[in-house]
């Protein structure tokens, strides 16, 4: 393997004129005899696993019956236990009439998602804010009802897929900008904002989520006013708020500190502000930079909102171990893994729809240019 | 010149009031949240009828463990079993963030692979690891290593003294622990003499301007001199064979298959995060300025070596440390697939026991916190000395 | 130099430490309109969810019975799904009201905790399930083995005392939940697996080929379980424990679910009209309705009724009752009189 020119960042400013697929492929795959090597390791390792994969997940499942007796075949998927209970893997407990509002509260957040990668949003911090917000702001609102004539639903009833996507959402629009609070916090030329600063990141990076959720459970409701009650989801939330933007501002500040100290010595020189410095100069490149471990973060988040299970809130995953524990279910593992292998694929799609759109948006925004 | 200087200092008193006002307004906001914090818990404390306190650390555990580093049994104390356990967290740490790490580097870089293959292979390896719970691929792992592991009757066997099966890797113990705890002390002793004569040997070389084979001698002596201590070692000690007798082997050393699940889970996805990191690190170092290392005509080694990796790293190391830190606390999954670690031991089996839950719970995060400042340290102290080379 | 670690430990935890308001956990429910119960997580038989996503189980069931005597309706409950690191401490500071959970009695956990037992439910045991190809037909053969389990509430110490007790060495694999510690041992890693016979004949649905497994004839634990209250409440203590009790009663003079309006309306046995609130008011001494025990077993049926709805031999998991007959038939269930 060429590893230096491997380790060169891709001069994509000038893309050589494209040969064909076939040719590309020949000149990249099989030109030297390590790379022939390594094609065809490649190549073996493909066949030996996909086969299997495809049987077991298509040819052997078994997608249509009454219930579990149409899963005895060990050696197929069971998708019949998912469309069984599809309704609460997607919304929990949530009450079936008002299901509708949670398709909305899944729609919005998608749709906030999207709009936070769009160019012309990303290039205006406040609108970039304000979508950030807004997706979770408006799910709470449909999601609890008690306005606009929505009967009110309390959030002990919130569940599945829904349940995950607000967690996170939350989770992200709180841990985003307290994260860029404390990155900046951190570089702060006052000492004790500094220190405080530094207190919270090694603290919300130093504590497992279990411990925390303990925390969040257990001992906040002691640091209250009598009085004073959170639901449990919103004491879960705001401690993973407050836990992940600790995460957050170290990706801000690797971000910070690749900005070249050149440039704001120019600025500097040129008689810039340090305010002016920091919005104009450093901010919108660091965020550029950021922006990988900034998604690398987030699908993290989305994945470790599953934690929430231990405290008693049935989210996705909580949902499908739930239906695993009813015994007319209990007849193998081909319902098991089946229903693991479905929440699998939903993280994943979630999560590389994630990456992919800001995979897109880093070729458009690449630096240097 | 006197003017700019009146100017700056008037600007610097200004500053330095309003710094000086902010930060009093912070500590005073400080201050009120954990006085009413404290009021409302000293509040709730007056109302406290749990009994208290930590001397059942000094009680016997009574529970056996599966994994033991150090010395410990059913009579051994809780404290025993919380050292256990946290050795038990700590190597799996370590070991997970010493393969984690390079494979990661390895992906990341393949990721940019003029083999498109390879480089499609490493995007889809990253794109397929980090965005499925970890939960689900150690489950995956665990039932997968498991399976393909035959019975201990049936047992894969090195040269009939190593054996696997699926109880675990069983590796020849040395028959005496004191004797083995000196050798262990003289290999690590010799490795640290090496790397020492080895630092200062590649110093001289490098003043002496040595290429080619002159360079590899530093490293033959960092990696050689512990290598044959531990051949030395190896030869001079007394060794007990593990011996099939009933359900399982006696004796010997056992490497449980619960470790080798986790240590694989945990390394492959994180590897999948880092890689993630190099690669936007490798991106963030502007083409112009490998462009412009070309022109002058060096080689891409040194371009790489000099020019971009220097200035990746710049953007690397941060998020690196903070990938290494949520390894540590994804090691708390463990109890999902049984490896004893902290989290299964002593904040399931311990707190189960004792129901002591807010004592047990305040060593555990104390703990992990502790670790976590250790780690994150030494990324601070790494980061300050990257910041300082790339200048 | 431990003792002082230990020391610092404390001041650290005894900030972090308190019990909430608990003088009244029945008026709070009474003022609240509902019942917080912390259940275990996904135990097949005893809470779990059916495919409409309605919660059911044993201990689900005396739940919703609980809140019938409380509230006068079954379905005034809430449950909270939580495992044991979060149990306790739930219970503690007042998150939730009673744990019908899956916790075994034993002195530490009533002596230490802040919290109590109000009584026995569910008398159950830890059991061996080992593959029959092993030729095994005792936990005393079982020296050197394997063994998997799901780290239960007990069942460590239970193998660690019964082994050393019978001078036998074992190695223990221990899983944070029991389908894994199945699929352990199903997949080979263990010898034997251990834990309660009702999670083992439970859990033991999902394994490919049941009849090539067994379990061995010992019980080797005691597991006495039943439902856990904050330990200086009282009152709410003899609501909970005499709410099962008369559930108990129930079976024991015929009353069921389907029966319990005629036999308040006509029923001559002076014990059945106490039970029921005819001519005498039981309730009123612990701040309940007259009706309060009428109203359970309306909701949820006598003892026997919610054993079989969820346990029994009808169900899937075929349990027989066992130790959790009547006294008078052999078994261990006893209600003090209702007088």
């Amino acid at each position: 393997m060429n590893a230096p020119s491997a380790l060169a960042p891709a001069p994509d400013s000038a893309p050589p004129p494209r040969p064909g697929a076939v040719r590309r492929f020949a000149a990249s795959c099989i030109s030297t005899p390590a790379n022939i090597a390594l094609t065809a390791a490649i190549a073996l390792l493909l066949a030996l696993t996909l086969p299997d994969l495809v049987e077991w997940t298509l040819v052997k499942a078994r997608f249509s019956g009454a219930g579990p007796e149409a899963c005895r075949d060990p050696d197929g998927a069971c998708w019949v236990f998912v469309s069984a209970r599809i309704g609460q893997l997607l919304y929990g407990d949530y009450p079936p009439p008002e299901r509708w509002r949670v398709d909305l509260v899944l729609a919005i957040t998608a749709a906030c998602a999207i709009g936070l990668m769009l160019r012309p949003v990303r290039r205006h911090a406040p609108l970039a804010l304000a979508l950030l917000w807004l997706g979770p702001a408006l799910s709470w609102v449909l999601a609890l009802g008690g306005v606009f004539g929505l009967p009110p639903v309390a959030t002990t009833r919130w569940g599945g897929l829904a349940l995950t996507a607000i967690v996170a959402a939350t989770t992200l629009a709180g841990a985003i900008p307290l994260g860029l609070a404390l990155a900046l916090a951190r570089r702060s030329q006052l000492p004790l904002l500094r220190w405080l600063a530094v207190a919270t990141i090694e603290l919300g990076r130093g504590v497992p989520l279990v411990a925390v959720l303990f925390v969040a459970m257990a001992v906040l409701p002691l640091l209250l006013p009598p009085g004073v009650e959170l639901s449990p989801l919103l004491r879960a939330a705001l401690a993973f708020v407050v836990f992940n933007a600790a995460g957050m501002a170290e990706v801000f500040r690797g971000g910070l500190q690749a900005v070249p100290a050149i440039q704001t010595e120019g600025a500097r020189a040129l008689g810039f502000t340090r305010l002016q410095i920091l919005g104009l100069i450093e901010l919108p490149q660091a965020l550029v930079i950021a922006m990988p471990g900034l998604v690398n973060t987030a699908i993290a988040v989305i994945k470790e909102t599953t934690v929430v299970l231990i405290i008693g809130l049935l989210d996705f995953l909580a949902q499908i171990q739930a239906g695993l524990a009813d015994p007319q279910w209990i007849v193998g593992d081909q319902v098991r893994d089946a229903a693991y292998f479905f929440a699998g694929l939903v993280f994943w799609i979630v999560c590389f729809g994630l990456s992919r759109l800001s995979a897109g948006l880093e070729r458009r925004t690449a630096p240097g240019r | 010149m006197a003017f700019a200087a009146l100017f700056t200092a008037r600007y610097w008193t200004w500053r330095r009031l309003g710094a000086l006002s902010i930060q009093a307004l912070i500590a005073a906001a400080v201050l009120a949240v954990v006085w009413a914090a404290a009021e409302n818990a000293l509040a709730n404390l007056a109302r406290l009828k749990i009994k208290t306190g930590f001397e059942f650390l000094e009680r016997p555990a009574g529970f056996a463990i599966a994994q033991r580093l150090i010395p410990y049994s059913e009579s051994s104390s809780y404290f025993a079993a919380f050292l256990t356990a946290l050795l038990n967290t700590l190597v799996l740490a370590a070991v997970a963030i010493l393969i984690a790490t390079p494979l990661g580097f390895a992906i990341g870089v393949a990721r940019r692979a003029p083999n498109q293959l390879l480089a499609g292979v490493a995007t889809a390896y990253v794109e397929t690891l980090r965005n499925v719970p970890l939960l689900l691929q150690l489950f995956f792992w665990y039932f997968a290593v498991l399976q393909t592991l035959p019975a201990p009757r049936a047992s894969h066997s090195l040269l009939g003294v190593i054996f696997l099966n699926n109880r675990g890797l069983i590796l020849p113990a040395p028959a005496d622990a004191g004797s083995a705890a000196i050798a262990l002390g003289a290999i690590l002793a010799v490795g640290a003499l090496a790397a020492w004569g080895a630092r200062i040997l590649r110093r001289r070389l490098e003043a002496g301007g040595a290429t080619g084979g002159g360079a590899l001698l530093a490293p033959a002596l960092a990696f050689g001199a512990p290598l044959l201590a531990l051949l030395a070692a190896a030869a001079t000690l007394h060794w007990e064979r593990p011996v099939l007798s009933g359900f399982n082997f006696a004796g010997g050393i056992v490497v449980i298959p619960e470790f080798v699940a986790m240590a694989l889970a945990l390394s492959l996805y994180s590897a999948a995060y880092i890689a993630e990191i190099v690669r936007a690190g490798i991106a963030s170092v502007a083409p112009g300025q490998v462009e412009a290392a070309r022109a002058l005509g060096l080689p891409p080694a040194i371009v790489s070596l000099r020019i971009v990796i220097p200035q990746a790293l710049r953007a690397i190391v941060p998020p690196l440390a903070n990938e290494h830190l949520r390894l540590l606390r994804n090691t708390t999954l463990a109890a999902a697939i049984a490896y004893p670690d902290l989290m299964l031991v002593f904040a399931g089996t311990v707190l189960n026991q004792t129901v002591q839950a807010f004592e047990v719970m305040a060593i555990t995060v104390a703990t992990y916190l502790a670790i976590s400042l250790v780690v994150s340290a030494a990324m601070n102290l790494y980061n300050r000395r990257v910041l300082q080379a790339g200048g | 130099m431990k003792a002082y670690f230990a020391a610092a430990l404390a001041a650290a935890a005894a900030i972090l430490m308190a019990s909430s308001a608990t003088a009244g956990t029945l008026d709070e429910v009474k003022k609240r309109g509902k019942l917080i119960c912390g259940v275990a997580p996904n135990i097949p038989g005893f809470a779990y969810a059916d495919d409409k996503g309605v919660a059911r189980g044993f201990d689900v069931d005396f739940c919703r019975g609980l809140a019938a005597a409380i509230l006068g309706d079954a379905e005034k409950m809430q449950l909270t799904r939580l495992g044991p690191r979060d149990a306790f401490a739930q219970l503690q500071t007042g998150a939730v009201d009673v744990l019908t959970h899956r916790f075994t009695w034993t002195y530490n956990r009533d002596n230490g905790g802040g919290i109590t037992f109000a009584m026995t439910y569910f008398y159950d045991g830890q059991g061996f399930m080992v593959k029959k190809s092993a030729n095994v037909d005792s936990v005393n053969k079982l020296n050197g083995a394997s063994v998997c389990i799901a780290q239960g509430t007990t069942t460590e110490l239970n193998i660690a005392d019964y082994f050393r007790a019978h001078n036998l060495t074992y190695k223990i694999v221990s899983f944070a939940d029991l389908d894994e510690a199945r699929r352990a041992y199903e997949a080979g890693r263990c010898d034997a697996w251990s834990n309660d016979r009702s999670s083992l004949a439970a859990r033991g649905l999902g394994l490919q080929k049941r009849d090539d497994h067994v379990i061995l004839p010992e019980t080797i634990s005691k597991e006495p379980i039943g439902p856990v209250v904050r330990k200086d409440d009282g009152q709410w203590m003899d609501v909970v424990r005499w709410t099962v009790y008369a559930l108990i009663a129930a079976e024991e003079l015929g009353v069921t679910q389907a029966n319990v309006d005629e036999m308040k309306k006509s029923s001559q046995s002076p014990e059945v009209k106490r039970l029921l609130g005819v001519g005498d008011n039981l309730g009123q001494k612990n701040g309940l309705s007259a009706e309060w025990a009428y109203n359970a077993i309306k909701a949820v049926g006598n003892y026997g009724e919610i054993f079989e709805r969820n346990l029994g031999p009808k169900t899937r998991l075929a349990l027989s009752r066992g130790p959790n007959r009547l006294w008078k038939d052999g078994g261990l269930l006893y209600a003090p009189p209702f007088r």
